[in-house]
């Protein structure tokens, strides 16, 4: 069986000037119920992997340095 | 990947709301018991109310309210099917949690004597109690699992229950979320407090996760219970909102109500007398939606600035703060135009309709150590506050169960026949993507059980559901977090089953929009006035019977019995 890659966007979009997922901070990927944010090995810096979003907001309200922004999912808004 | 092994007296499966709850209780009452919370997400901001709640929906308050009246205010909002004991046993419990819940720093709406300033939604009492502070749920929780030195693990999806050789509970089976782990945790009971089965019908907008209730719910617990032998209840009684279209979160009528907002048609007039969400009111709005006076709309512009200040306030930062960006990339002010409604996707919730696991009045199921609290047990409109309430019960009924049961031991032929399911995807080359299996089946449960139920049309679901399971030793998983996909898709086709088999079932309608059936019409309490039990019979299939309704504690007249079939605003005929 072969796969198709599709391009989507995503709801969750993160400042890289302001994530300080390089010094060790998870918490944005910590608090999301469905864990679907995880942490760029290479930039350092957090995203959202997987677009499975309940626009719900945790990532965005704990985030200690306002780093994240919550945006409503495109089929929705 | 490891298999690892835990040993707990009382494993809490789920740390929404229920869940924490009994967990401290369960300690309070013994503090020398093991008690762990599992939780799938993190329990510093998990389930219905990760963001906190902007108010009660049922508060029995001294005063405001009698247990008597909220009895008797539910068994007729659920259209007389209910086990009274169990409605009266959060009744009467129901201002004690407040106040306890209120020691511990959770917020309530007060008047200037200090008293609680409940206010009116229902159709007959005065239940709703506003917290405008609602937000900080979740911390006040997560403060009272560590001071009672409650374990937690997070990112950990219970799969299966394991049972002793009688049937009853020896404990639970679970997979990590990040990296696959098997766990087998041997507990003397296990509280389930899962949440509702959220991801079961696909929301308009065709976004898998923009579902009413939060989609990490997706109904892993009636999936558990179920295949533990638990009888589960009502699941019949489908779990159908008004929100707001697209967003597809609560609008909110409870919140807007007591400030004067409504539920109007397209003309901007109110078509039904309460906002209250029941089966009835879906109907009429079901009605008002697809008739000539729709669509249906949460209407607020007539009100004056401070009090849309006032709401604005309450409903942009509290349960579904992303509402008030939502309706800003519309341009929609609540001054000027009104928010367009729609209807959600069925799900099975208790605290919102009456589809559950069955519980008695001390959280018990029927499996002997099983206890169950919150949106998945069947206490009819729980809300919040019921699921609170059951979970001190659960708590509390698990603790005493721990004082004369000992751990019973692990049957491995269990253990390996599920670590053989659960690990399966992996293993899977070139198999079906998680999301393309999950899209499809709830397409199809959009298809064929999304109310008006029709018989045919539900046992060509049935058909399609048992292709769909025929293709889930096919799923296959890339990493750790798809393989929590490919399991919960295994208890969405459950839920759909069960779902599909209690509708075609009870032979009647009942509960307005919720289980109208055209085939049958009608409402039949000669043959009907009893509740649909689903239940995994003994040779492995899925079975439905009957289970008659206790005598009532609390007695209905003939008035009351019909309020709620009288929701549409009567119009004056017009003059010739």
């Amino acid at each position: 069986m072969t796969y198709a890659m599709n391009r989507l966007t995503v709801p969750v979009t993160v400042d890289e000037e302001k994530c300080i997922a390089a010094k060790g901070c998870t918490v944005c990927v910590d608090v999301c119920p469905l864990d679907v944010l995880a942490i760029d090995p290479i930039k350092g810096t957090a995203y959202m992997k997987f677009d499975e979003c309940w626009y719900c907001m945790p990532c965005e309200k704990d985030c200690p340095t306002g780093a994240v922004q919550v945006d409503i999912p495109y089929l929705l808004r | 990947m490891d298999t690892i092994e835990i040993e707990v007296d009382v494993l809490v499966i789920g740390g929404g709301t229920a869940g924490p709850m009994a967990a401290a209780k369960a300690k309070e009452k013994n503090p020398a018991l093991r008690v762990m919370v599992m939780e799938k997400a993190n329990v510093k901001r998990s389930g219905a109310i990760s963001m906190g709640m902007d108010g009660l929906n049922n508060a029995v308050i001294p005063g405001h309210a009698t247990p008597e009246q909220y009895v008797k205010e539910i068994t007729v909002a659920n259209d007389g099917i209910v086990n009274q004991k169990t409605v009266m046993e959060y009744a009467t419990s129901s201002f004690a949690m407040i106040q306890e819940l209120d020691s511990w720093g959770v917020k309530f709406e007060k008047d200037e004597t200090g008293d609680y300033a409940v206010k009116k939604v229902h159709h007959i009492g005065t239940y709703v109690l506003p917290m405008p502070e609602g937000h900080n749920m979740k911390k006040v929780l997560y403060r009272q699992l560590k001071k009672r030195r409650v374990d937690i693990t997070n990112r950990l999806m219970a799969t299966r229950l394991l049972l002793d050789e009688h049937g009853a509970i020896a404990g639970a089976m679970a997979v990590d979320s990040r990296t696959a782990d098997f766990h087998v945790i041997r507990a003397k009971t296990v509280i389930l407090a899962t949440g509702a089965a959220g991801r079961l019908g696909m929301p308009s907008s065709g976004y898998l996760f923009g579902t009413y209730e939060n989609p990490t719910n997706a109904g892993d617990g009636y999936s558990l219970a179920y295949h533990a032998g638990a009888e589960l209840s009502g699941i019949e009684c489908f779990q159908i909102n008004p929100l707001i279209k697209d967003y597809n979160g609560p609008s909110c009528a409870y919140v807007t109500g007591p400030f004067g907002g409504y539920t109007a048609n397209a003309n901007g007039d109110r078509f039904i007398e309460c906002d209250y969400w029941s089966g009835q009111m879906m109907m009429e709005f079901y009605k008002e939606l697809e008739g000539g006076n729709g669509p249906v709309f949460l209407k607020m512009n007539h009100l004056a600035e401070e009090t849309i200040s006032t709401i604005e306030e309450i409903l942009h930062s509290n349960e579904r703060p992303s509402r008030g960006r939502f309706h800003e990339g519309r341009g929609l002010d609540y001054r000027s135009g009104m928010v367009e409604m729609h209807i959600s996707e069925i799900g099975l919730c208790s605290g919102h309709s009456g589809s559950g696991v069955w519980v008695n009045e001390r959280a018990e199921t029927t499996v002997p150590g099983l206890y169950a609290a919150g949106d998945l047990a069947c206490v009819p409109h729980n809300y919040m506050l019921g699921a609170f309430v059951y979970g001190k019960l659960a708590g509390e009924s698990a603790a005493e169960y721990c004082a004369t049961h000992a751990l019973a031991a692990i049957d491995g032929k269990q253990v390996e026949q599920e670590r053989e399911r659960v690990w399966g995807p992996l293993g899977v080359v070139d198999g079906l993507p998680p999301s393309q299996v999950e899209y499809k089946l709830r397409r199809m449960v959009n298809d064929y059980l999304q109310p008006p139920k029709v018989t045919r049309k539900m046992e060509i679901g049935l058909q399609r559901f048992a292709e769909i399971r025929a293709d889930l030793g096919r799923l296959s998983a890339a990493d750790p977090h798809e393989l929590m996909r490919a399991m919960e898709i295994h208890a969405i086709l459950d839920c759909a089953e069960m779902a599909a088999r209690a509708s075609l079932y009870r032979k009647e309608s009942r509960w307005g929009l919720y289980h109208y059936r055209v085939d049958y019409p009608e409402k039949n309490d000669k043959d009907w006035f009893v509740h649909v039990q689903v239940k995994k019979a003994a040779d492995g299939a899925m079975s439905c019977f009957t289970r008659s309704i206790e005598p009532y504690l609390v007695a209905l007249d003939e008035e009351e019995k019909t309020a709620y079939q009288k929701l549409r605003i009567a119009k004056e005929p017009a003059a010739a």
